[in-house]
């Protein structure tokens, strides 16, 4: 079971501030999700190159060297920087095959995330401590999703941890308890999908992936999966220009909505909506079960 | 009037302080979505809360009078056994959730599950209830004054359900009943009560058809044994 | 032609399963009954202790004390019960069983220094005048719930699912709901009552640790706080419950008994006892809250042998339920030409949804209800639970403890392979447990 926590700024004014607002909002998700600790930010979007977030666990990676020999057998630009064990890879190369080649070419490696927008951190820890070290208070960009974990069936690891990836620019974080991941897991590795984990979530991810690129709109791969998806979930993703919300038929797990001129948010308890600005001048609502919502920029 | 703020003292010291009162007007200023705030209160005190408030507020609340001006989330004033409790805004899913008596005061919306396994507490809701609103509703009075989502009073037992506008669906063993006059004289007192402005004429009334109340086993036995005698 | 025939017997198609069927045909509903799990299961006889040998030391009976003391839900609570025995009862309603019973229940608990437990139908005065120590259920139906009883009960257990029935909500017939259970329950006379199996405000750990602090709120942080699980998959329950906020946590094997409810969900659903609380003392050592937060096993438990094994996997205490009612007179041999009218014999009777019950026990007939002396069957129970006691206390001190709470798994062996593996302790004579390395066993 879990805290989920989504920012998505509807104008530039609270862009320098995006990273401070969702930590803000995280820490009041922390006892719901005391084992480990997530987020996804969107900012410096840029056509002409993919960020890819790489994590390896544990191993000393010489990055510039990965960099390197990345350069050469793709035959494009590649730079990078740390953050602490998390490298950001930057590349104007095409980010499937530079994640290709990484799964292939560096050990114990996994991409976290990638796309034109996107950046993906996640470990395991109290929130509040995640947060802190992984700098997400200084951030800026357009919109955040987050999330604090508490584990239900599976370990608690990075692996297991959200925002699972569901493809570029586009992840997923979970709150609640599906049923039938076992078997859709199995179908899923039959069309292509690979897993880490026992984790349901990670199959929740696997299945959008799967159908975003069938060729599925993220709408319509989320209707799809009201009906394919058993259990109880309130669900956010993070695409590129906006995110979405949607929850189960039944409907158990929170979920709390709020809106202003500026900015929607999203949470599974108020109190971290509580934190935002004009949070008083919100429209404030819990959504509807098996309804899409969604909100981009375009 | 004490005031109590919740942005300088911590959850456990302004309910202690409501719970221990007898008597008196508390205000309680920023509340910024805290859980179980004025939960277990057991005096005729009367309490204001400014701003929204998160989980199981006024929870199992008994005499006191409390105002909630703001929105409320999952199971406000759960389990209230009497007094009354009022929110200006709305109300996250499973308000009243078993609640045994009292009024409970919905001025805005309630989400999912509204009057849950109600057990003698009356709701008034001046918007619309969520899905599965009335489940197992045991009894006790829900009045609606907009629309009620899917699923309305499934399994209901005995209580009574009263809305104004559209209802999606009706659960199982819910179904539209006759409004008589002690029905309607009933609403009266109850919209009065709860500060609704409405004609009582435009409710329809909907409760149980008792067809769940017990199994309906077969008897092939019995059946064949009396065939058998009058063949015989 | 020869006349040499034999009855062969099916396995598959036995004559139970094939009365089963022809009931299903007749009624058209399922089979509804009381009692826990009949068919045979690994349970704590396929355990044995060691005993003392070259190695270890046993301690006299009777001069060298062997403490049996427990206190429970110290984690949060500032007033924790302390137990002069490990041994408690468990939930079982007043509705399902008469007033009569939950009283002889309460006085029994109480003379030995131990709890009762309510169940879900609410707390009846009579209850909690009759029992010094009382633990009140909090469950999905919320029948009879309310914040006066909150308070004036010893402690809380939040209910998410017991032995019988993991995932099932409470069922009580119409036969057995007459007025005055009927007014605690806020329901019709007559009906069959079937409860909901989730809590209507709360799903899941993350909102019951909110839910809990609500508790803990209007009790003034007082009271412990029990969460209760049917053993489905324990070693996560028990991670979970505790972050939720749990001071206790109540692991009910498949064994467990139940009032009514439908024989498919009592004979499959849910795992052993055995197999379920090493998974639960596993969660809790990972933890590092082995001991900080107390575990009670339940399920089948029926001797001070199965008492000691519970502790000696890690257990902090026992709950019995079935036993106590057999001890108070259920299923009396003294009875069964009253049950085989009924269509039973005595130590077969498992309707106790039936309402009818010979002995008193499982019914609200007031005539039969009146069978049962609430003192007399006190003192029965106060006698078992002595017994319980000292057979614990004699096994324990033939391992050489001087307290029950130092029984450790080591001190046992396994006579089965199933029980090695469930148990986690090595199949006797040899250094084996199923499924764990030797390397495994060197770093524990």
């Amino acid at each position: 079971m879990c805290g989920i926590v989504g920012l998505f700024l509807k104008t530039q004014r609270h862009e320098p501030e995006l990273g401070r607002l969702t930590a803000l909002m995280l820490e009041q998700m922390r006892e719901r999700g005391p084992d480990s600790a997530g987020f996804a930010v969107y900012g410096d979007d840029r056509d002409d190159r993919t960020k890819l977030t790489v994590l390896s666990e544990g191993i000393n990676t010489d990055w510039g060297e990965v960099c390197s020999d990345l350069e050469i057998a793709l035959d494009g630009a590649v730079t990078h920087r740390m953050v602490l064990d998390h490298a950001i890879l930057e590349t104007e190369l095409d980010g499937t095959d530079v994640r290709q080649w990484i799964i292939k070419n560096v050990p114990k490696s996994t991409v976290l995330g990638s796309g034109h927008a996107i950046e993906l951190y996640k470990a395991v820890g109290d929130p509040r401590l995640v947060a802190e070290r992984y700098g997400l208070a200084d951030r800026t960009g357009t919109h955040a999703i987050a999330h604090t974990r508490m584990a239900t069936e599976s370990a608690v690891t990075t692996a297991g941890s959200h925002p699972f990836s569901t493809g570029k620019d586009s992840c997923l974080v979970h709150n609640g308890s599906l049923s039938n991941h076992n078997l859709l897991r199995e179908i899923l590795e039959s069309k292509g999908e690979s897993f880490q984990t026992e984790n349901d979530t990670e199959v929740a991810a696997g299945y959008l992936a799967w159908r975003l690129r069938e060729g599925d709109t993220l709408v319509e791969a989320l209707e799809r999966g009201l009906d394919e998806l058993d259990g109880f979930y309130t669900f956010c993703i993070g695409t590129r220009d906006g995110f979405a919300v949607v929850r189960d038929p039944i409907a158990c797990k929170p979920a709390v909505m709020a809106e202003t001129d500026d900015w929607v948010a999203m949470s599974s308890e108020y109190r971290a909506i509580a934190q935002l600005p004009d949070v008083g001048d919100a429209e404030v609502w819990e959504p509807e079960p098996a309804r899409i919502f969604a909100w981009s920029r375009t | 009037m004490t005031s109590l703020d919740l942005s300088t003292g911590s959850l456990r010291d302004v309910n202690a302080a409501l719970q221990a009162a007898e008597s008196g007007e508390f205000v309680i200023t920023h509340p910024q979505g805290a859980h179980a705030l004025a939960c277990g209160l057991n005096a005729s005190v009367e309490v204001k809360i400014e701003g929204p408030v998160g989980y199981y507020c006024a929870g199992m609340n008994q005499l006191a009078t409390v105002l909630v001006d703001g929105n409320a989330g999952t199971g406000l004033a759960e389990n209230i056994m009497s007094g009354s409790v009022t929110i200006t805004g709305n109300a996250g899913q499973s308000a009243a959730a078993t609640g045994h008596g009292g009024l409970v005061v919905i001025q805005g919306d309630a989400s999912a599950r509204c009057g849950i396994s109600m057990k003698g507490v009356d709701i008034v809701v001046g918007g619309n209830v969520g899905h599965m609103s009335a489940f197992m509703a045991q009894a006790g009075n829900l009045v609606v004054l907009g629309d009620a989502g899917d699923d309305l009073g499934d399994s209901i037992y005995e209580a009574r359900l009263f809305v104004r506008g559209t209802v999606a669906s009706l659960g199982a063993d819910c179904i539209e009943k006759e409004m008589r006059p002690e029905h309607l004289e009933f609403l009266t007192t109850c919209l009065t009560e709860s500060g609704m402005d409405a004609d009582v004429s435009d409710f329809r009334r909907y409760g149980s058809a008792r067809t769940l109340y017990n199994f309906q086993p077969d008897d092939v036995d019995a059946a064949s044994e009396s065939t058998e005698r009058s063949d015989g | 032609m020869s006349n040499d025939w034999h009855l062969q017997k099916s396995h598959t198609f036995s004559p139970e399963v094939m009365a089963e069927i022809r009931r299903a045909a007749n009624t058209g509903v399922y089979s509804i009954r009381g009692f826990g799990a009949k068919r045979q299961l690994p349970n704590f006889d396929d355990l044995v202790f060691l005993g003392a040998s070259m190695s270890r030391y046993p301690l006299e009976g009777y001069r060298e004390s062997c403490g049996t003391d427990v206190v429970l839900g110290a984690r949060n609570a500032s007033e924790p019960i302390h137990l002069d025995i490990p041994v408690t009862i468990a939930g079982m309603s007043f509705g399902s069983l008469s007033a009569n019973a939950k009283e002889a229940l309460g006085r029994g608990a109480s003379a030995v220094g131990t709890s009762t437990t309510t169940g879900d139908g609410g707390m009846t005065d009579e209850e909690r005048s009759h029992s010094t120590k009382l633990v009140y259920q909090y469950l999905p139906s919320r029948y009879g719930m309310n914040p006066d009883d909150l308070r004036r009960a010893d402690a809380i257990e939040v209910v998410v699912g017991q032995g019988a029935k993991p995932g099932g909500g409470g069922m009580l017939m119409g036969q057995k709901i007459d007025a005055r259970v009927a007014s605690m329950r806020t329901l019709p006379e007559g009906i069959d009552q079937r409860s909901a199996c989730r809590h209507p405000d709360w799903t899941g750990p993350d909102d019951l640790e909110i839910k809990i602090i609500e508790l803990r709120e209007i009790t003034g942080w007082r009271k412990p706080i029990y969460v209760k699980i049917g053993a489905a998959r324990p070693y996560y329950d028990t991670a979970l419950a505790v972050k939720a906020g749990a001071d206790v946590v109540v692991v009910d094997g498949m064994q467990g008994g139940t009032a009514a409810t439908q024989d498919v969900f009592i004979e499959h659903v849910g795992i052993p006892t055995l197999a379920a609380v090493p998974e639960a003392v596993r969660a809790l050592k990972e933890l590092g809250m082995h001991r900080t937060v107390q575990l009670i096993v339940a399920g089948g438990i029926r001797s001070g042998a199965d008492v000691a094994k519970a502790l000696a996997l890690g257990a902090d205490a026992v709950s019995i339920g079935t036993a106590a009612l057999v001890a108070i007179g259920d299923n009396d041999p003294a009875l069964d030409e009253e049950y085989r009218a009924l269509g039973s014999a005595a130590g077969y009777w498992d309707q106790y949804q039936a309402g009818n019950d010979p002995a008193g026990i499982t019914t609200q007939d007031p005539v039969l209800a009146s069978r049962l002396d609430p003192e007399l069957a006190g003192r029965r129970l106060a006698n078992y639970l002595k017994v319980l006691t000292l057979e614990a206390q004699t096994l324990a001190r033939a391992c050489g403890k001087s307290h029950v709470h130092n029984l450790e798994p080591q001190d046992l062996a396994a006579l089965t392979v199933e029980a090695a593996a469930m148990a986690g302790v090595p199949l006797a004579g040899t250094t084996w447990i199923p499924g764990k390395d030797e390397t495994d066993r060197e770093s524990d």
